[in-house]
């Protein structure tokens, strides 16, 4: 090892020397919920070059089995329909074909879906998650004998599978005649037990004194939960959003079965009826409307990836 | 999602550890009222929306499933057992939704089971690009399950799709995936199965960073490396993780309907029909409303047994620490 080392090859070297060569990699990488520090590449140990080389094939396929299809997509979506058309496929296209896009957006009314997805997932995102705000303030601080019990009829709800409800609530919202409504595509869905055990358990975390000390200063619970609990639960807030968002806007049973014209769908739904309507042969097309599906939740993943995963995995490994 | 199917311990009501006196003054029970109307109305909103779009739909899905009804009659018609009669005579479509259901499910939680497993231990070899691989790995996972379908039949048209390629490599034509009754359930499974694969391995990649490092030295001293201490060590110490991924896997895949209504729309005939895709055919296009109802108590109770397993044996999951 070289006797002057810059700070990243310091810390590369502490933790070489902190980690038994044969072991599994100490500290974890993947930041968790708590936002964390940024991942610093560390190197394992020397191995052979024979074993190197082995991983390395391995990395490059488990590579080429998640990029291929998305490469596939995107360049698919891009490419003037001859090629797509034709065999040997063309992996590049020759040309960079946008009228997929104008074709798609003009054979359904894209603009339409896209305006559903986005009013039904930032209004029902926001509804769910101030709805859970609320509910798990009022388990973390408020005395209310029982309250447990409650607790866990909300979070045993968990158990319910979407498909059993489905079916009444499809009557439900018809009776309310709600039906192809915005009110009948989000209000069934901002009912939070996810959201609120999360962001619940955060607010467990907060020190009982800055809690106490905004109490003496004589701020009411509206007061406290505003200015000292939600601050500092703002990055578990920022992942139960995350993920709520995503989950919304994935939406698809609900949003099919509760909507019945097309300037009502949301973009999935939409996606499916742009296939089923230009038949099974016009993929460029089709692959320019997946895009437009797709490639929101990929932006939001590529920015926030860190808190997603961070808040995805955390439930899983931690007992 | 998963982390709700943790148990939830040690749900400790926060407040009641803090001054309640044992003797309540008339000052702290008039507290204690207002605290409790409080409670109430942060509650509310939440309370009301689970209950009315979710206790309430189970337990009224339960009566309709004793009735006869098509959206256009009044009221719905009381059969009794009828339709749980007909619904288990053999050769039904439930009886070919449940067998489907049982391989698409037990083939995609075993196949990302094991390829999680792997590409999580490869992912902690601390390798060149691994944080790049890591985050495309787990992109299927974000995307509607509308797109993956989409996206995946045009790679398994046999004509234009990827499919062919890979097919014709080996000399071979592809099969029409998405058309034929012998491929179909395959399709989902796939397309399944790439969607989740990278959430698993993501899982076993974490969990495989958070393994004691006592434990490996020890087992390093007593000579252990290679294979034998991937499965005397590593193995058994995951298999909390394992557990889990099954469980949350088995409901997760048990559930799946959008890549079933973009791939194959349950057939043909009933060749790639799960439960989900029953209870909306019968429901939604059919309108055999009682079977459809009786279909997802089938299936709610299916599910349930497997979450009562989860809470039953997840706190004395094996302990690592």
């Amino acid at each position: 090892m070289s006797l002057t080392l810059d700070r990243k090859d310091e810390s590369a070297a502490a933790s070489r020397t902190a980690t038994p060569p044969e072991g599994p990699p100490g500290a974890r990488n993947l930041s968790g919920a708590h936002g964390g520090g940024r991942t610093r590449r560390r190197r394992g140990p020397r191995r052979p070059l024979p074993a190197a080389m082995a991983l390395y094939v391995l990395i490059a396929a488990t590579f080429a089995l998640f990029a291929v299809p998305l490469y596939w997509l995107f360049s698919s979506a891009l490419k003037p329909e001859h090629e797509i058309y034709t065999y040997p496929l063309t992996w590049v296209p020759s040309a960079l074909e946008w009228s997929n896009f104008s074709e798609a957006w003009t054979s359904a009314p894209f603009g339409a879906f896209l305006q559903n997805s986005i009013i039904t997932t930032v209004v029902g995102t926001g509804l769910e998650i101030g709805v859970a705000l609320l509910s798990a303030y009022a388990f973390a601080f408020v005395y209310f004998r029982g309250k447990m019990l409650v607790f866990a009829l909300m979070v045993g709800s968990l158990m319910l599978p979407g498909h059993i409800t489905l079916l009444v609530n499809y009557i439900t919202i018809s009776n309310l005649g709600w039906l192809n409504t915005y009110q009948g595509l989000i209000l069934p869905g901002i009912g939070s037990a996810f959201a609120m055990f999360l962001i619940y358990q955060q607010m467990r975390q907060v020190p009982e004194e800055l809690v106490d000390a905004a109490k003496m200063d004589g701020a009411g619970h509206l007061r406290r939960m505003s200015t000292v609990v939600i601050p500092i639960c703002r990055p578990m807030i920022l992942t139960a959003t995350l993920i709520v968002l995503i989950t919304k806007w994935n939406d698809f049973v609900w949003p099919l079965i509760v909507t019945s014209t097309s300037d009502m769908r949301t973009l999935p739904i939409g996606l499916m009826f742009l296939r089923s309507q230009e038949g099974y042969d016009a993929w460029g097309p089709v692959m320019a409307g997946t895009v437009i599906v797709a490639a929101p939740m990929l932006l939001v993943f590529f920015i926030a990836q860190r808190r997603i995963i961070g808040g995805i995995t955390a439930g899983a490994i931690k007992g | 999602m998963t982390t709700l199917l943790q148990p939830i311990e040690g749900i400790r009501p926060r407040s009641s550890k803090s001054a309640v006196p044992q003797r309540t003054s008339p000052q702290i029970r008039r507290r204690n009222r207002k605290d409790g109307l409080l409670f109430w109305a942060l509650i509310l909103p939440n309370l009301v929306a689970i209950v009315v779009f979710g206790y309430y739909p189970t337990v009224y899905n339960f009566v309709l499933s004793f009735t006869d009804w098509d959206f256009v009659q009044p009221a719905p018609v009381v059969v009794g057992f009828e339709n749980y009669v007909e619904l288990f005579q053999s050769g039904s479509m439930l009886m070919d939704a449940l067998r489907n259901t049982a391989i698409f499910v037990l083939v995609a939680v075993i196949g990302t089971l094991f390829g999680g497993m792997a590409i999580g231990a490869l992912l902690a070899q601390r390798l060149r690009f691994s944080g790049l691989v890591r985050t495309i790995a787990f992109a299927p996972h974000m995307l509607p399950g509308a797109a993956i379908g989409v996206l995946w039949l045009f790679m398994f048209d046999p004509n234009y799709g990827l499919s062919r390629w890979l097919f014709s490599m080996f000399g071979m034509e592809s099969p029409s995936w998405t058309t034929t009754s012998d491929f179909s359930l395959w399709s989902i499974t796939i397309a399944y199965a790439w969607q989740r694969l990278g959430f698993v391995a993501i899982i076993y990649y974490t969990a495989i960073l958070d393994l004691p490092k006592d434990i490996y030295e020890a087992a390093a001293l007593d000579g252990a490396r290679g294979w034998g201490l991937f499965r005397y060590t590593t193995l058994p110490l995951l298999s909390p993780v394992t557990f889990f991924l099954t469980i949350t896997g088995i409901i997760a895949a048990a559930q799946t309907f959008d890549i079933i209504a973009t791939l194959t729309n349950g057939g043909p005939g009933t060749s790639s029909t799960t439960l989900p895709w029953m209870i909306y055919d019968q429901a939604f296009v059919d309108f055999n409303i009682g079977t459809s109802a009786a279909t997802a108590t089938v299936m709610f109770a299916l599910l349930l047994v497997v979450t009562l397993v989860q809470t039953k044996y997840a706190s004395k999951q094996v302990h690592y620490s």
